[in-house]
C-alpha cells in the first residue's frame, strides 16, 4: 500500500545503496550547511556513499520527508535505516559511534591518515 | 518567518510535560535555533526516535516557519 509512487524509489535507493545521503545540493557543492557538514563527515571517515539533490526533483523533496516522518534535510540512511539528520551525525561522529556502527554493519570505510 | 523561543518551548512542553527545555538563539534572528531536551520519555528510544517525538511536538512548523533548530535530546540522568 504505497501511498506516494515516490517511497518506490526511495525504498530502492536506500536498499540498494548501503550508505545513502539525501541532501541539498551535490557533495561536490553542496547547497545548505547542515548538507555540507554531513558530507564533510563521510568524506572524513572515508565512507563511501550515494546521494539525490532534493533541490531538483520537489516530489522526492517532499516525499522523503514523509516517507521518514522527519521534517528537515539532510538524512542519512545507513543499510536502509534513518540514522538522522546533521545533529545526530555530528554527535555520533564526534562520540566515535558513527564509524562503530558503520563496522558493525560490515560497511568499509577508511579515515583519511 | 521567524518564531518566538518560548512559543518553541510552549510546543515541546505541552507535548512533553517532564521535559526540561533550554533553548539558545543562535544568531539572534528568531530563526536559527538550539534546543537541548531533557524528558523522561525518552528513555529507552533511539535519537531519531527521541527527534521525531519533538518533530511530532512541534507539529509541522520544523521544516517550515522553523528553518533552523539544532536539536539534542537525552533522558534524565
Amino acid at each position: 500500500m504505497t501511498a506516494n509512487p515516490v517511497f518506490d524509489r526511495i525504498q530502492a535507493d536506500i536498499t540498494d545503496n548501503p550508505v545513502f545521503l539525501y541532501m541539498k545540493g551535490v557533495p561536490l557543492f553542496p547547497q545548505c550547511g547542515f548538507s555540507a557538514r554531513v558530507v564533510q563527515i563521510l568524506t572524513h571517515v572515508g565512507v563511501p556513499f550515494a546521494s539525490a539533490n532534493v533541490l531538483e526533483d520537489p516530489a522526492l523533496r517532499d516525499g522523503i520527508k514523509e516517507f521518514s516522518n522527519w521534517p528537515t534535510i539532510p538524512q542519512l540512511y545507513v543499510k536502509g535505516e534513518l540514522v538522522g539528520g546533521c545533529d545526530i551525525v555530528t554527535e555520533m561522529f564526534q562520540s566515535g559511534e558513527l564509524t562503530e556502527m558503520l563496522t558493525e554493519k560490515g560497511i568499509p570505510h577508511q579515515a583519511a591518515a | 518567518m521567524a518564531m518566538p523561543a518560548s512559543e518553541i518551548e510552549a510546543l515541546i512542553k505541552a507535548s512533553l510535560p517532564d521535559a526540561h527545555v533550554t533553548i539558545e538563539d543562535l544568531a539572534g534572528d528568531g530563526d536559527h535555533y538550539a534546543a537541548t531536551v531533557i524528558s523522561a520519555m525518552f528513555a529507552g528510544k533511539s535519537r531519531v526516535q527521541q527527534h521525531q517525538i519533538v518533530y511530532a511536538a512541534l507539529r509541522g512548523r520544523m521544516g517550515g516557519e522553523l528553518h533552523a533548530l539544532a536539536l539534542q535530546t537525552s533522558a534524565p540522568v
